[in-house]
Parts: C-alpha cells; sequence; structure tokens
C-alpha cells in the first residue's frame, strides 16, 4: 500500500464514524484538525490502524489551548490537532488507548493545567513542587523572568504505588547517585532480590526548555535545543533546524546536508562505543570500558580537529551548517574509519567469545516486541525488540535519501541485543560517512534566513542517536518562535524499563538501565 | 623474644595490607591499558580518611560508631594467627586455623550489623547478601582447610605449615583440590570479581560496599584497612599453606629476612593471578555465586575423599 494511500483510506473511516475532519496543508506534514470529545475516539481508531503514536504537546494562545499529537504509519507523520477554550481546559485522554501518550499528558496537564477526562494516572509528573497550585509555566500569563518564591521543596509525598506482602521490601535509588549520571530517582518493590515493580520518577533536571524558547529568534532556538540533552546536541538542533527550516520554506545546500549527515553519524559512533563500554562496566568487565572509552576518545578528538568542537555542539545552524570540510579533513576522517574498524575487528572477537560477559548480557532485561509496539519504542531499543523503524530509510530526508544502508535489527530483545545493534549501527554509521564524504563537493553550506510569516509551523523529525527526533516549531511575527516542543526519542524509551526489569534481579538493574541509556535532561525538558 | 617477633609478624601484616592492594590497582591498570596510581596509593587514602572528620547517621546507634573498631581488631587477631614470616611463633600455638575462621566471622556479623543499623535499604541489602554468601563460603573454607588438617593431623597452621616443609615437594592430588578451593573462597570472602566488584558505583550491586556505604572520615578507614588485611591474609594462607618454602624456620636474622622476602614475592606473584582473573571476567549474576561456591565446597569434599582414598593409606 503507497503512503499517501493509507491517510485516504483512514479519512474515509473516520468521516463514517462521524468525525469530522477539517484538513489544513502544512510545509512537509498532514495536519488534520478534530473537535476535542472526538479526542480519544480518534486514538480509538488510529490504533485499528497500527498507527503509532509519536508526540504530544500542548500551545496556549490567549483564550485557547491548542493539543496537537503526532501519529506515524508507513514513514508518513499526520498531525492532529484539537482545541479547547481556557475557560473550561478538558478532553478526553488518549492514554487510555496509547500507553505511549501516558507521560506527555501529565506533562501538557502539569505545565498547562490542562484536564485529560479518564487518564489513567493523572498524578504530577514534570510538576514536582515548584510551581503554586494554580499556576501553569507554559501558560502565556507566566512570566519567563519570574523569580521562585524558594527553593523547590523536596517532592517527598509522592504517592509511589506500595506492593504489600511477606517479605516484600523498598528500595528507593537516587535522584542523587553515586556515580557522575544525571539525577532520577528509582522506586523498586522487591521481594528478595526478584524486582516486583519499579517505578521511574523523573523530572529532576526539567529546565524550563520550552519557556525560555519562546520569542527566540531561529540561531538561539538552534542553540537552545543543542542544548536539549547535552549527547544529542546534534540530533535535537538538526531536528529543530528542519522544523524552522520547512516553516520558512528554505532549502538547504546539498553540501550542507551531507555535512549534517556526518555530524548525525559523528555522534551515533561516539554515543554507542561509549554505551558499548558502559554496558561492560556495569558487569565489571572493566578492560572492554577502558577500550571503548578510549576510541571514543580518539573520535572525539577528531570531532574537535575537524569541526572545532569536541560534542559537535551548534555545528548546525538554521539553513546549513558553520564548518566546511576540507580535503585534508575529509583523508582524517577516512583515515579514523580506518583506524577505528581495525580496533573494533579485534576487541570484538574478545567480547564476543567471553562466556562470562554472555552469561550477564543474553536473556537479561527482556523487552517483549509486543511491549516495544505498544509503547512505541525507538531506536537500538526499539530495533533490539523486532521494531522495524528508522526515519532515515523509512521517511528519508536528505542527504540519506540518497544514500544506502542497512537499518541494524535484532529480535531477541535482551540487553546482548541492544549491545549488537549498537554494534551493528555503528558499522552502518562508518558506511555511511564514507558515502557522504564520497558525495561531497565544494559548495555553499549556507543559504541565507528568510523570516518566516507569522503563524507558520513545522514538525522537523530526524534520527539522532537514541532514535526518532521531532521538534515541533511554530514562528510568530518578526522571525521569533511561538513554540518549540522537542519530544526526544527517551520520552517514549523510558516507560518500557519499568516493563524490562520486571523478573530481572535487582543487582541486575544497573546494566539493563545502561542497555537503554535514556537522556534524563531530554526528557525532563 | 619470640612473642616480640609474634608482635612484628602481626604490625607486618598490617603494615603490608595496603600495599598489596595498592600492587593489585597497579596490575589491574597496566593490564587494563591504563595508568597506574602510584603504590603508596592506598596508604595515602587511608590518611586522607582518618584527618577527616567522620559523618555519622542521624538514626545510628552505638553499634555502627564500634563496629569500626571491632572489625579492624577481629581481624588483626586473626592476622596474628597466621604464620607471615616465620613458623612456630607463640600465637600460632595458642589459637588454631578455626579460631581465625571465627575471627572472621565475628568480623561479620558486626559489619552486617552496622549495615542494618543505619536503616538504609543499601546497607540492609549489602547485609543480606553478605550473609548469603558467608552462609555457602565458611562451609567452603572449612572443607578445605580440614583436608589439611588431616593430612598434617592438626589445626594449628604452623604445625600444617611445618608438616608440609618436612614433606617435601611431593604432589598431592588433595592439596591441588584444597588449593583451588580455597582460592575460589578467598575471592568471594574478599569481595573481588566475579563475586563482587570492589570498584563499582553501582549501588543496587554491591555487596561489601553497600554495608560500609554510610561509612566516612576514620571508621571508612579502619574497615578499608581492614579489608586490604582480609585479603592479604587470604593470599597469605593460600602461599604460605601451599608454597610454604622460603618461610623462617629458626629465627635468626637471615632466615627472617628471606622470609619477609619470599612472602613478598609470593603475594606479588599471587597478585598478579587475582588481577589477570579479574580482568578476563566480567561479574557473574548473584544468583550464579551459590553455584560457585557450590563448586568450592565440592573441591574442598574431594580434596578430602582424595586424601582418604589415595593418601591416607600410605
Amino acid at each position: 500500500m503507497s503512503a499517501s494511500n493509507w491517510t485516504a483510506d483512514f479519512l474515509g473511516q473516520l468521516l463514517n464514524s462521524t468525525i469530522t475532519v477539517e484538513q489544513i496543508s502544512l510545509p512537509a506534514t498532514t495536519l488534520w484538525q478534530i473537535e476535542s470529545h472526538h479526542w480519544q475516539q480518534f486514538a480509538e481508531l488510529a490504533i485499528q490502524q497500527n498507527m503509532r503514536w509519536v508526540a504530544g504537546w500542548a500551545e496556549h494562545a490567549e483564550e485557547r489551548f491548542f493539543i496537537n499529537a503526532c501519529f506515524e504509519k508507513q514513514g508518513v507523520y499526520l498531525l492532529l490537532r484539537t482545541i479547547v477554550h481556557a475557560a473550561k481546559p478538558e478532553l478526553p485522554s488518549q492514554a487510555t488507548v496509547y500507553p505511549a501518550a501516558n507521560r506527555s499528558e501529565r506533562h501538557t496537564q502539569d505545565m498547562f493545567g490542562i484536564n485529560f477526562v479518564g487518564h489513567p494516572d493523572n498524578r504530577r509528573w514534570t510538576r514536582h513542587k515548584a510551581w503554586a497550585k494554580h499556576s501553569y509555566p507554559l501558560r502565556k500569563d507566566f512570566p519567563v523572568q519570574s523569580e521562585p518564591e524558594a527553593i523547590t521543596p523536596p517532592d517527598i509525598d509522592y504517592p509511589f504505588v506500595k506492593a504489600y506482602g511477606a517479605g516484600v521490601y523498598e528500595i528507593p535509588v537516587g535522584p542523587v547517585h553515586a556515580g557522575i549520571i544525571e539525577p532520577g530517582h528509582f522506586r523498586f518493590q522487591a521481594v528478595g532480590e526478584l524486582i516486583l515493580n519499579l517505578e521511574e520518577r523523573l523530572g529532576y533536571v526539567h529546565k524550563g526548555i520550552e519557556k525560555i524558547a519562546e520569542g527566540r529568534t531561529p540561531e538561539s532556538l538552534a542553540r537552545l535545543a543543542g542544548r536539549v540533552s547535552g549527547d544529542t546536541t546534534v540530533g535535537h538542533c538538526w531536528a529543530a533546524c528542519r522544523a524552522m527550516e520547512q516553516a520558512a520554506g528554505i532549502e538547504i545546500p546539498a553540501c550542507a546536508a551531507l555535512i549534517r549527515g556526518i555530524l548525525a553519524e559523528r555522534e551515533r559512533v561516539a554515543n554507542h562505543l561509549g554505551d558499548m563500554g558502559a554496558i561492560c562496566n556495569d558487569v565489571a568487565f572493566v578492560f572492554a570500558q577502558m577500550q571503548f572509552t578510549r576510541l571514543r576518545e580518539l573520535w572525539l578528538r577528531t570531532n574537535a580537529k575537524v569541526f572545532g568542537h569536541r560534542l559537535l555542539m551548534d555545528r548546525i545552524i538554521p539553513g546549513g551548517v558553520v564548518c566546511d570540510i576540507t580535503e585534508v579533513s575529509s583523508t582524517l576522517i577516512k583515515q579514523d574509519i580506518v583506524q577505528l574498524r581495525k580496533e573494533l575487528s579485534e576487541i570484538m572477537p574478545a567480547i564476543d567469545l567471553n562466556s562470562s560477559l554472555e552469561d550477564r548480557l543474553f536473556t537479561a532485561g527482556y523487552l517483549a516486541p509486543e511491549i516495544a509496539a505498544a509503547f512505541g519504542t525507538l531506536g537500538y531499543v526499539g530495533r533490539a525488540s523486532g521494531q522495524d523503524f528508522d526515519v532515515r530509510r523509512d521517511a528519508p530526508y536528505a542527504p540519506y535519501n540518497q544514500a544506502i544502508f542497512k537499518v541494524a535489527l535484532e529480535d531477541q530483545g535482551d540487553i546482548a541485543s541492544r549491545f549488537w545493534v549498537r554494534y551493528k549501527e555503528i558499522n552502518a554509521a562508518l558506511k555511511l560517512i564514507e558515502q557522504f564524504i564520497e558525495q561531497l563537493e565544494s559548495g555553499d553550506i549556507l543559504t541565507e534566513w528568510q523570516t518566516p510569516p507569522a503563524g507558520n509551523e513545522s514538525l522537523g523529525i530526524v534520527e539522532g542517536w537514541r532514535g526518532e527526533i521531532t521538534a515541533y516549531v511554530r514562528f510568530e511575527a518578526d522571525n521569533k518562535i511561538a513554540r518549540f516542543y522537542p519530544r526526544d526519542p527517551s520520552i517514549l524509551n523510558w516507560p518500557v524499563l519499568e516493563k524490562l526489569v520486571l523478573n530481572n534481579i535487582v543487582p541486575d538493574f544497573p546494566v539493563c538501565n545502561k542497555s537503554l541509556n535514556g537522556s534524563y535532561s531530554g526528557n525532563d525538558l | 623474644m619470640n612473642w616480640l617477633l609474634a608482635a612484628i609478624q602481626t604490625l607486618l601484616f598490617a603494615a603490608l595490607a595496603p600495599l598489596l592492594a595498592g600492587w593489585i590497582k597497579w596490575c589491574k591498570c597496566r593490564l587494563q591499558n591504563r595508568k597506574a596510581p602510584s603504590l603508596f596509593q592506598p596508604y595515602r587514602d587511608l590518611i586522607k580518611l582518618t584527618n577527616k572528620q567522620p559523618v555519622v547517621a542521624e538514626q545510628a546507634s552505638w553499634l555502627f560508631t564500634i563496629a569500626p573498631y571491632i572489625i579492624f581488631s577481629a581481624t588483626v587477631l586473626a592476622a596474628s594467627v597466621v604464620p607471615l614470616i616465620a613458623v612456630d611463633l607463640p600465637t600460632s600455638a595458642s589459637a588454631d586455623v578455626i579460631v581465625m575462621v571465627g575471627f572472621f566471622a565475628f568480623a561479620r556479623f558486626f559489619l552486617a550489623l552496622a549495615g542494618l543499623d543505619i536503616g538504609t535499604a543499601f546497607g540492609g541489602m549489602g547485609s543480606s547478601r553478605e550473609m548469603t554468601i558467608s552462609s555457602l563460603a565458611e562451609p567452603a573454607m572449612l572443607m578445605a582447610i580440614f583436608t589439611l588438617s588431616i593430612a598434617a593431623s592438626t589445626t594449628n597452621l604452623s604445625g600444617a605449615i611445618g608438616h608440609v616443609l618436612n614433606d617435601g615437594l611431593v604432589l598431592r592430588p588433595s592439596f591441588v583440590f584444597a588449593l583451588f578451593a580455597l582460592i575460589l573462597v578467598a575471592i568471594a570472602e574478599t569481595g573481588r570479581v566475579p563475586v563482587d566488584n570492589p570498584a563499582t558505583h553501582l549501588e543496587l550491586t554491591m555487596i561489601h560496599e553497600a554495608m560500609i556505604l554510610e561509612y566516612s572520615g576514620r571508621h571508612l578507614a579502619l574497615i578499608e584497612w581492614a579489608s586490604q588485611l582480609k585479603l592479604m591474609l587470604y593470599g597469605v594462607l593460600i602461599a604460605n599453606i601451599f608454597f610454604p618454602w622460603g618461610i623462617a624456620e629458626t629465627f635468626t636474622a637471615k632466615a627472617l629476612s628471606f622470609g619477609l622476602l619470599a612472602i613478598i614475592g609470593k603475594l606479588a606473584g599471587l597478585a598478579i593471578f587475582l588481577a589477570a582473573a579479574e580482568t578476563v571476567v566480567a561479574k557473574m549474576r548473584l544468583f550464579r555465586v551459590q553455584e560457585y561456591l557450590g563448586f568450592a565446597y565440592l573441591l574442598g569434599l574431594l580434596g578430602m575423599l582424595s586424601h582418604i582414598i589415595l593418601e591416607a593409606s600410605r
């Protein structure tokens, strides 16, 4: 079935079921607007069509709230919108149909004061205890520069799920951990060493990204997007720039797209190397961690030499990129790839043949494909559980539309699968970088920015190293941003951690968590 | 004079233990292609910790603050039983190997209590895991030691070592089994990879470290020192029982200094073996530890059986 076909069929089906749809054409996106009381009904029909829930966010404009949800099927994205009035901000929840929408709706409820009727779990999420009861930070009347009255009190009375019974005990872990990692709280209910239930409590690194994005210029929004999650700076920056460029109707030069591709793939390789080492370290196989850390460091040093920043921050700007790749640099990049392949070909067999490592990684942290599908799991976590989706292939964008590559896929769903998917992705990424370097010709790397008309909006979707990144941007007058919502893949991947640790033992949690490696910052915004 | 020598030997034990820890760390670092910290880093750490003010949890009882002293003293007493550079010292005559195991159990009991005392989830978790492991490790250890005791007809360590020395270099199947059993037990008891990871920061995977998470300052220094001592003690046990050659049998300056050099050499060799083993294996799943220690017990048992079947009839 061709891509556009299903939207037409689905539209017909909606009309039969009395849902009135107003079609609005957006650059690169289909937008359907429906009545708010049909919100849940739409989700019910969408899930029958095997549509994937992608993202959800809201926007405040005068006396109204725009509520948005994004769906995807066969690489075609559909933006769904409804309007509720500020006097009575409520609509039926989609989280009853799509578990992936659960935390997103709680985030919207906390930040806008919109009530999702029938939501299965309407406890606070991003909110903690920061704001007064009826003040909602993402409403327009909430001042950006407001001074908090005091230090935010600790969120001590959050109603965690409890377990009772003989021998059941509770282990609170975090938000401050012994290692240097981001803050997040994990509440275990265990009997003996067996995990009965895990509940995550995130939101400790809420930075108000959505609020401080308002009123920014495109350049400064790109900088902000690059800081949504430090390890995904290229991915988020690219997604935000894509959204802004589509909204402004500008095309970036082919050369800039290729360089963006190289940047994104280099970020993917660096992070996967770090993760593979970290997974080994969590089972005390320090040798491998040291090797991967060394390889990652060498990789980052080339980044610094060629692009001027180890983590490639702020290399992508609206309209293109800031740095060209010279003849000398491309030789350096190619040599780097040869060297990395050689080193990996020595290290990987040693890891593959280590039975003690195998014993730890195989079958541990099993994520069933059905659960992965139900939660819309993305990136290497989804692909290790048979979720064959990759934006680069299924909704291709420049430069990937010109490239040949294979999407890594595993179906065992355990930690070993997530480890080996990363390795396959590194190999694919190295080939992609080589192709991009080959295609690279001298030419413009930047298109001049054109101020978009007020109200222009778009959705930028790219495949970051953790998976699909969605960035929504709407402009207001004078080249300023009215609304920016970045959806990190972690937002969809965090909930499955609660599922995949079940029936594992407590001391296996760290390595399960590391195999998923969600971003706290990208989740908390 | 002999008592003085015994006291000096125990002091040497305590003084050299951090050096052994530093050496193991050095070997591990080199094996992992890393620059290693100085061999004397453990001493600096102990001094640093001693100079810091200990912070004690509000809920802690008196047990929490005295536990480090009890643990350290018990470990030092255990060390005094083990011949380090010379045999036939009065301390080893007054207490045998069962007393040594008893000192370990005593220290562990207080460590586990201290872990429970502050009431954090991690402390209790660590204590529970430690007890699980020790309940499996102790029988395995005693089984290995009984094999030696039966062969030497004594539970006295000096006596056993003397027996091995008198017999000269003969390959005894029972001793091979007992050696491997004791190595496995030693790794479990001293909290090394693959049973526990002394270098981890992951609270949920910890065993020994989980119990001492709340300790700081001189309390932590004493506990760290005690665990270094314990590691050295197991090393000395393995080295001196199975490879006793070099240990001083007379109390002359020459014999004693040769004994000291010999044990340093033997421990350095054992440490390289430990570091290499820790580099090539990952930590095992917690529920595999019972199989591992079950295997150690089996080896001890096989040692005893092979002694009775093959050697005792001679």
